[in-house]
């Protein structure tokens, strides 16, 4: 998915109303279906399939400026991938990225999952009250978000500032967050988050009130308390959504472009340089396009890692449902 | 009945952080987009603005090109839209209605899209757009946004379409209605909540898209959308806090405008289409 705001959880897979296949019983019409699917598949080819294509072609030609203008890129084998995988600038953009990855939705399947908890127990009105907040957070642009946490963490006149020094950290008093590597990381982690929660909540939430009460109320009498009624009953008869929606977080945080670009391009001193951000600097301000195409192709392969088994799990529910 | 109100206050009181940190980011937003500078400025910042002003929203539609840049992310936005729904319509329908060799190939290839890391192909879109001449082009992004949002719209249309009994059409055809009447006239107006919700996706995802709008309009800065215009706010606003937040705020307006009309429609319709599946 292009967008980093995904689908509402009511249209997700998982609360999607059942599919049953009808046998069409009148007669058939053997031209038409693939007139109906044509203007998807021709556009799929065209923007995506020929897209990955030639990504992986440039991967493999000597593709700078010069070929860019002139054209006549020759074929060097694997040369390039060599050369990206030899450089240690590499391999630390990689471990940065899994930090990143694994910072983001540990911490955002850990709030989420307290927050629909909280949602179960809420009266009806308060209730109401956390779910238009976290359905308002949803629908804020990223780009509009990116710009009130730069103003948020802005030194000299940021909201932020004001409230850690107001609370005794006089260190905070005029701290340039955007100078520092640590603390850029920190700002994009805290937006990821907080950006990311309101599907992953929500989504939980609709999950947890389809666990009849009569559940909860017998480990109550058993004398279960509040972990052990998570960990005995929620979380097993949660845990294919909770594997759904933490692969999908893992592809959109690993993916994450939008945030980082605009708040930092990757910067301070490449403090907050992920993979896709790496591949875009390498093409477009160094002009390696060669180079970028291979962290691009390396990236999608490191994807398909979670994607695989999540496409697997589509494709087998679908295979039952029709 | 007390010692349970007493059990709610910790409750309570997590909800009131939950609701605080959700809230306060689009709270200081459109705040500090109401303040006059001077309270902006202020070394204390006022959480309420005491002394509401619309010049910083004057100041940002002032701005060279806002219109433009409003104009054209509203047209990639709509026409990818319109698109989408259109061919994912047709689509949908071959899907869910009718028996062929290559459906489940077809379906498989919709799930692959949906789920394409679309990011990884900045670097060959920018180099096919330089070959065909489309690059700073809008309708180069309208024609990404559209099939980048395409495969939901397929998957959502058909989980509808699904769910109208077949016989429905079928008895409009006994009374001699055509194919396409049948369809436009029984099946078109109980897919409204499905075709809203898709539009509502869709609308959202291309109003907001960042790197392909970044990467690929560079020369026609005519040709920028409002997310790639907002994003370079300190050359067009310098240090001009209340211009950038009431700039974002209008940023933000079409996208709750639109969650709020086709909120309530998209709701009540799923749960329609539940009950009928």
């Amino acid at each position: 998915m292009l967008s980093d705001a995904p689908a509402r959880p009511t249209t997700d897979p998982v609360a999607r109303p059942p599919v049953i296949s009808r046998r069409p019983t009148r007669r058939r019409i053997p031209v038409w279906p693939y007139l109906l699917v044509l203007p998807t598949v021709v556009g799929t080819v065209l923007l995506l399939l020929y897209p990955v294509v030639r990504s992986v072609v440039i991967s493999l030609q000597h593709f700078r400026l010069a070929e860019l203008v002139r054209g006549g890129a020759t074929w060097v084998g694997l040369d390039n991938y060599r050369e990206v995988l030899t450089s240690p600038e590499l391999w630390s953009v990689l471990r940065r990225t899994l930090l990143w990855t694994v910072v983001n939705v540990v911490l955002i399947m850990v709030l989420s999952t307290l927050v629909a908890l909280l949602l179960v127990r809420l009266g009806s009105r308060m209730r109401l009250a956390v779910m238009s907040a976290l359905v308002l957070v949803w629908a804020v642009p990223v780009l509009a978000a990116t710009t009130v946490f730069q103003w948020m963490f802005q030194s000299r006149l940021g909201v932020v500032n004001w409230f850690l020094t107001s609370l005794g950290l006089e260190q905070f008093d005029g701290y340039t967050w955007f100078a520092d590597g640590t603390a850029t990381f920190v700002i994009l982690v805290v937006l990821v988050v907080w950006q990311s929660v309101p599907f992953a909540a929500l989504t939980l939430y609709a999950g947890l009130t389809t666990i009849p009460g009569e559940l909860f109320e017998s480990a109550r009498i058993d004398g279960a308390n509040a972990l052990q009624i998570f960990r005995v009953v929620t979380f097993p008869l949660l845990r294919p959504l909770f594997g759904l929606i933490t692969s999908l977080e893992i592809i959109w945080v690993f993916k994450c472009f939008a945030q980082i670009w605009a708040v930092s391009q990757g910067g301070p001193e490449g403090a907050t340089t992920t993979l896709p951000v790496y591949a875009f600097q390498v093409a477009q301000s160094l002009h390696k396009y060669d180079l970028g195409a291979v962290i691009s192709t390396l990236t999608v392969l490191l994807l398909l890692v979670v994607l695989v088994p999540h496409l697997r799990h589509l494709y087998r529910t679908e295979a039952v449902a029709s | 009945m007390r010692a349970r109100a007493l059990r709610q206050v910790p409750v309570n009181l997590a909800a009131t952080v939950v609701l605080v940190a959700s809230v306060f980011p689009v709270y200081w937003m459109v705040s500090t987009a109401f303040k006059p500078t001077t309270d902006i400025q202020a070394d204390t910042p006022q959480l309420l603005p005491l002394h509401p002003t619309v010049q910083h929203f004057r100041d940002a539609v002032a701005v060279d090109g806002f219109w433009l840049f409003w104009r054209n992310s509203a047209l990639v936005s709509v026409g990818a839209v319109l698109l989408a729904l259109v061919v994912g319509l047709m689509a949908a329908f071959a899907v869910a209605r009718l028996q062929w060799r290559g459906r489940q190939g077809f379906v498989l290839m919709v799930f692959v899209a949906q789920m394409a890391p679309w990011e990884a192909l900045l670097i060959p879109m920018f180099i096919i757009a330089r070959d065909t001449g489309t690059l700073d082009t809008l309708s180069l992004l309208t024609a990404i946004y559209f099939v980048s949002t395409l495969p939901f719209t397929i998957v959502t249309l058909r989980g509808f379409l699904a769910a109208v009994p077949a016989e429905l059409e079928e008895a409009a055809q006994l009374d001699g209605a055509s194919r396409l009447q049948a369809f436009r006239r029984v099946v078109l107006p109980l897919l409204a909540p499905g075709l809203m919700s898709t539009s509502l996706f869709g609308f959202i995802t291309a109003w907001n898209e960042f790197a392909f709008a970044n990467a690929l309009i560079i020369k026609n800065q005519d040709n920028r959308t409002l997310p790639v215009w907002l994003s370079s706010f300190g050359n067009v606003f310098g240090t001009d806090w209340g211009a950038t937040m009431a700039a974002s705020t209008l940023f933000m307006l079409p996208v709750l405008a639109v969650f709020l009309v086709l909120q309530r429609r998209v709701t009540t319709g799923i749960v329609a289409g539940a009950v009928k599946g």
